[in-house]
């Protein structure tokens, strides 16, 4: 009650992410699954959809400003597309901070996950989320930013 | 390399309507291999299988989206690609590795998934090749950036460089993909309009032996109606081409046991042959783990026309409309435009043709399908489509990420769940009609 009482008269401030594929990942059914997800917990969303180059990615969360980049790949080349892509993200000095988390089937073996994370970490991602197991700590991640920058938020 | 032998194969349509007569589905795998000793090996077993088969040659997606230097890259490095790189390997190359490989019976397909394919459709047929598959709309939206007005350009050019091939020995063929688009959740009325327009687009651009697809859905009787409204339409529309119809083994979320996968397998088959299908583009037990191996695609291939023979054509299906709302769509495009290219993009730019859960940014993304309580697919929501009229819409619009996920997992979650003879809880819209199980089928 009280909440609800501070946050009526309130403007409404969701979360605004980007929800993206990679340049050369032409799934869209984890975007599209993404983006109710992000929806149904208060965010607003753009999903750049399947095949998007770096350069579209940069130039549309420059335009965005985004709280958060969420990027979800399933054809096995989010290492290598992945690792490409945060170097342009993080040379642009208003994307420098954005938090940037990748999640899908990242590499071909499926097998070397641990490794793949590391790698994706330490070129600049801020969470690597792998396989439908990474669901929970994804929507705990969402919820965390979205208190961090006042956005109301679904938390059920 | 023998090029006389391979100007004298038979069209790809041609053998298909053989089999077809003989009362025999034709089965063909999906199958690149970036070696063309391991691709040759792959056609020869695919001819030798236990079935009535074609040949296919599966392109790598370096390929498929034009990007020829990373195609260069990982030939010179040796790296993994995932088909065969007919455009970058030398013509001399491809035609060593089909020679003596293409028969009077066995004709070789490529497949690619390309918006812009007319290097492919040219090296294909310097190749010696004559049969490929595609479409404006059905390789632009569901995997492509290219706005769907420059793939109409593509796809144009590449009917008119395949129409010019024709000659009294070749008789170039052509699929269309409209019947799969993102492989789930787009209720059958549409995939059976988009398969028709885009066949009749191949027409108005000098193709004259076409193929129409429909990809196996959620419901078998459901399935069934679409591919008589298909077969209905086609003749309607385009009665002076030589036309098949293929059906794909389901294009979406796949069983991941070897069980469930053959069993989904043996009901698309079943579907093709109870439909009056010609052909089947088969999917294998390796589906949902990784690119199959040529034993895998052979066993499927096998088990494909094992769980198909002796199958009786039906000659009647229910009508729930899915004829009435396909030849509305398809009318409604034509109308727009004399040019079938044009209309297309009239019909999405107004969002007159509209598929559910396609993000390309051509798709006006107003419409929205849904799994009703017996797996069948259903409008949930029709934006601007022209079938008001046609349907009834449920009294919800709701549908969240977790519909979506159990929507996307249902046939997965059927095939793979099902309990001991579960064949025939698996075709219960049939039991009043057949008791078919694939207790005759090899294991």
């Amino acid at each position: 009650m009280t909440l609800d009482f501070v946050r009526a008269p309130l403007p409404v401030r969701r979360l605004s992410v980007v929800v993206t594929s990679l340049s050369s990942d032409a799934h869209t059914w984890n975007l599209v699954f993404l983006q109710m997800l992000l929806e149904e917990m208060g965010c607003r969303v753009t999903n750049l959809g399947a095949c998007t180059p770096d350069e579209v990615i940069v130039r549309e969360c420059l335009a965005r400003r985004p709280d958060l980049i969420v990027v979800g790949s399933l054809n096995g080349h989010g290492l290598q597309d992945g690792q490409r892509l945060i170097g342009a993200i993080r040379g642009r000095p208003g994307l420098a901070t954005t938090p940037v988390v990748i999640g899908g089937r990242l590499d071909t073996t499926g097998g070397s996950g641990g490794q793949t994370s590391a790698l994706l970490l330490e070129a600049g991602f801020d969470a690597v989320f792998d396989g439908a197991a990474g669901l929970g700590t994804f929507r705990s991640l969402v919820r965390t930013l979205a208190v961090g920058s006042g956005a109301p938020i679904d938390v059920t | 390399m023998n090029g006389i032998a391979l100007r004298r194969a038979p069209s790809f349509g041609e053998v298909v309507a053989g089999h077809h007569d003989r009362g025999s589905l034709v089965v063909q795998p999906r199958m690149g291999f970036a070696d063309p000793t391991v691709m040759r090996e792959g056609l020869l077993a695919t001819r030798d299988a236990r079935a009535s088969t074609v040949g296919t040659i599966t392109l790598d997606s370096y390929t498929r989206v034009n990007d020829h230097q990373a195609v260069r890259h990982a030939l010179a490095t040796g790296a993994h690609l995932n088909g065969y790189p007919l455009v970058d390997r030398d013509p001399a190359t491809t035609m060593a590795m089909l020679d003596g490989v293409i028969t009077q019976q066995f004709p070789v397909q490529v497949r690619h998934g390309s918006a812009d394919a007319r290097r492919i459709v040219r090296t294909l047929l310097a190749c010696g090749l004559s049969a490929t598959e595609g479409g404006p709309v059905s390789y632009c939206l569901p995997y492509s950036r290219m706005p769907l007005a420059g793939a109409v350009d593509n796809w144009r050019q590449c009917c008119e460089t395949l129409a010019a091939a024709r000659t009294p020995d070749v008789e170039p063929h052509l699929e269309t993909f409209g019947g799969c688009m993102m492989g789930q959740l787009c209720p059958p009325a549409l995939l059976v309009a988009l398969s028709v327009l885009e066949g009749m687009f191949f027409w108005q651009h000098g193709v004259r032996c076409i193929s129409f697809s429909y990809a196996q859905q959620t419901n078998p009787a459901q399935d069934e109606e679409a591919v008589a409204a298909l077969r209905a339409l086609i003749p309607a529309y385009l009665p002076h081409a030589r036309t098949h119809v293929v059906i794909y083994t389901y294009m979406g979320v796949y069983p991941r046991t070897p069980r469930g996968a053959l069993r989904l397998l043996a009901s698309s088959a079943r579907l093709a042959a109870r439909s009056g299908a010609s052909r089947l583009i088969v999917k294998t037990t390796a589906e949902a783990h990784r690119l199959p191996t040529v034993a895998e695609n052979v066993a499927a291939l096998e088990h494909a026309a094992a769980a198909a023979r002796g199958v009786e054509r039906i000659d009647a299906v229910q009508d729930t409309g899915i004829y009435a709302q396909a030849k509305r769509l398809v009318d409604n495009a034509v109308a727009l435009d004399e040019d079938i290219g044009r209309a297309l993009l009239v019909a999405f730019a107004a969002g007159y043709l509209d598929v559910p859960f396609c993000l390309h940014p051509d798709n006006a993304g107003r419409t929205r399908g849904y799994l009703d309580n017996n797996g069948e697919l259903l409008w949930q929501r029709i934006g601007s489509l022209p079938i008001g009229d046609l349907v009834d819409l449920p009294h919800s619009e709701r549908m969240s990420s977790a519909d979506l996920l159990n929507a996307l997992k249902y046939v997965e979650r059927r095939f793979d769940h099902t309990v001991e003879g579960g064949d025939l809880v698996l075709d219960a819209a049939h039991e009043h009609r057949s008791l078919i199980s694939d207790h005759g089928s090899p294991t």
